[in-house]
């Protein structure tokens, strides 16, 4: 059996935010991740990032990426990938099956001092008739296909959902080639940031609000889709049927976090639908209510690619704390100084009712520790 | 259809090809590029048929997790297209049901 | 605020919620219009403004407000707004016509000289445009910035062009 003093489950931004933290003070750590690259969802994001420009904001999600790479080697982190974490056990033991070089694949069993999970989140799924057919994907997937494998998965797209995800990946659609027939979202407004909606009604993109999908159309796959109006109780009305000419229907109706591994050490989880569904309790150490299990990014409630990263330092710190790496003020001074630009990511109207159930995580982790 | 110029991802600098078939059909694809990319950039989006109502499928999350994307590579079945790489001469069978392909 | 209707701020709503720059100004020359009215925390266009125009302080979810006398024109700031909501409009190019720039992440990008199609807010072409300047800097860090003449009457509403025709 190997031995580790802190094992990362997830290479996104999150996670190598945390490893290289922790690898910045002298903690030695592991990163694992099932993909063959590191980089987490930062390699589709094409786009300038918001938030403080003291802290990366106005630079691609993909240079992103890049500079944590690169950080990452510089501080020694060492990273296994298309490596998958299959067991985790509460006295932080993980189980690995790592692929090597030859394409063999091995099990392997590390005793880790510390872990963080920072597995992240995945695409919700809507159904409705016709939504197996091939051409109905998760905007993630069609995003993953123009900015990663550079193919157009269409030509005419519908989109469901006015989210940011589903804002950003129409606009991304476009400069990839592809028309955006329409965007559909079933509330009566529109879901994301203002400056988002805009770039791409300056395109011309129709945005149908209080509509829904009835139905996606085609013998082998896609070839239209019939959309309708909905009532105040998210009910079809009949008669305001519309059919729409389209190859592809992109699905961004919300991200659920990837909670498999906390729950299997028993983390305790509590569901908290703004943040995507059930969520594993932190405290603001980012520590579980398993002692030396950590949890940051998407996976401890859905938000943006900017708190991950800061969440990400914050166990990072904790970790190197705990491993008494770094004295208690010096911890204490740098996790203060990252929970002020948390919150000042989290202001703001889009930011309140995150703000709100992150906190709640926090109530949530004190109530379990009292009970 | 390949997004060859992109204004923020540049041109496209993988000029190196690889053969692959699939069913009956020999196609170029790029070197290391995702299969289920490599049959889209070829018009074909369907990779398996289930194995009750026998309706087609095609990629769904693109990222390894739905197994939407099955197909028979090389003869071994449940492959996920979207996060296996082509290599140079693989045999890639549309997948009927959960193990076979139609030959 | 309709936006979160249409998708798309009026003019109306830009001078009411004071971020448009007054008649004066306007004839002065070049002034960047920020369309950016909801309490996001993002501040990179503070940072990027060299005369130190635009203002957004802490916490950083106050939206800009632009100092129309600090501020020249230069439209540094237009590729710098991750949201792309940065403009600049000129009245004084000439008699008949004025200049609007704006940024345009798509390819083909269009030819200085050219003539292209002039759209509104909400895409709908209202006028042709000359192509005056076509910018990519590598500081722009790939948000060109395309610069077009108009008459002067649809400064207030042209945003854009449309997407030409891709020769990928």
């Amino acid at each position: 059996m190997i031995e580790k003093e802190v094992v990362v489950i997830g290479g996104g931004p999150s996670g190598l935010s945390a490893a290289i933290e922790a690898a910045k003070r002298g903690v030695e750590v592991l990163v694992v991740d099932e993909n063959l690259r590191a980089g987490g969802q930062l390699f589709k994001q094409i786009h300038k990032f918001f938030g403080s420009s003291a802290h990366r904001a106005g630079i691609r999600g993909i240079d992103i990426a890049i500079e944590l790479l690169k950080e990452a080697e510089k501080y020694g982190v060492e990273v296994w990938l298309n490596s998958v974490v299959v067991g985790l056990f509460k006295e932080k033991k993980v189980t690995i099956k790592k692929t090597l070089a030859d394409n063999s694949e091995k099990l392997e069993i590390i005793q880790a001092k510390k872990i963080v999970i920072a597995t992240g989140a995945s695409e919700n799924a809507v159904s409705f008739k016709g939504w197996t057919l091939p051409g109905v994907m998760g905007a993630g997937a069609a995003q993953t296909m123009i900015n990663i494998n550079r193919v157009l998965p269409g030509k005419r797209i519908l989109m469901i959902g006015s989210g940011n995800v589903g804002l950003i990946v129409s606009y991304q659609l476009l400069q990839a080639g592809a028309e955006v027939v329409a965007v559909v979202e079933a509330a009566p407004q529109i879901g994301g940031y203002g400056v988002h909606v805009a770039k791409i009604r300056r395109a011309g993109v129709p945005i149908y609000t209080s509509y829904t999908i009835l139905e996606a159309r085609g013998n082998k796959g896609v070839e239209g889709a019939v959309i309708c109006k909905v009532n105040d109780k998210w009910q079809p009305i009949r008669g305001t049927e519309k059919v729409l000419k389209v190859d592809t229907i992109t699905i961004a109706a919300g991200l659920k976090p990837l909670i498999e591994l906390a729950m299997i050490c028993d983390c305790k989880c509590s569901f908290i639908p703004q943040l995507g569904g059930w969520i594993p309790l932190h405290n603001e150490n980012m520590e579980s209510t398993n002692s030396g299990i950590y949890l940051v990014g998407d996976v401890t409630g859905v938000e943006e690619a900017n708190t991950a990263l800061e969440e990400g330092k914050l166990a990072g710190t904790a970790v190197a704390e705990a491993l008494k790496y770094i004295s208690l003020e010096d911890a204490r001074k740098t996790k203060n100084e990252i929970w002020q630009r948390v919150n000042e990511l989290r202001m703001g109207p889009f930011g309140e009712a995150r703000m709100l159930a992150k906190n709640n995580i926090l109530i949530g982790f004190k109530n379990i520790l009292d009970s | 259809m390949r997004v060859d110029n992109h204004i923020i991802l540049g041109k496209d600098e993988r000029k190196e090809m690889v053969e692959i078939k699939v069913d009956d059909k020999t196609i170029q694809a790029k070197k290391g590029e995702m299969i289920a990319a490599a049959l889209i950039a070829n018009g074909i989006r369907i990779n398996r048929y289930t194995v009750k109502k026998k309706e087609p499928r095609g990629i769904f999350c693109g990222i390894g997790q739905c197994t939407d994307c099955v197909m028979v590579v090389n003869g071994k079945p449940n492959i996920r297209t979207c996060v296996t790489p082509v290599e140079d001469g693989m045999i890639i069978e549309t997948q009927y049901g959960v193990e076979r392909s139609n030959g | 605020m309709a936006l979160r209707k249409t998708g798309y701020l009026t003019k109306e709503e830009l001078i009411n919620s004071n971020r448009y720059p007054s008649k004066e100004r306007l004839n002065k020359g070049p002034v960047a219009i920020i369309e950016c009215t909801e309490e996001i925390p993002c501040n990179p266009c503070e940072v990027a403004c060299k005369f130190k125009a635009i203002k957004i302080g802490k916490p950083i979810t106050n939206t800009p407000i632009l100092d129309e006398n600090l501020c020249i024109g230069c439209g540094l700031c237009i590729a710098k707004c991750p949201g792309l909501a940065i403009f600049v409009i000129d009245k004084t190019y000439s008699n008949k016509e004025g200049l609007v720039s704006f940024p345009h992440e798509y390819l083909p990008l269009p030819i200085t000289g050219s003539t292209v199609e002039a759209v509104n807010r909400e895409g709908i072409v209202i006028c042709s445009g000359k192509v005056v300047k076509v910018l990519n800097k590598k500081s722009f860090d790939r948000t060109p910035v395309v610069t077009i003449a108009i008459p002067k009457d649809k400064l207030n509403e042209v945003r854009g062009i449309k997407r030409l025709k891709n020769k990928h």
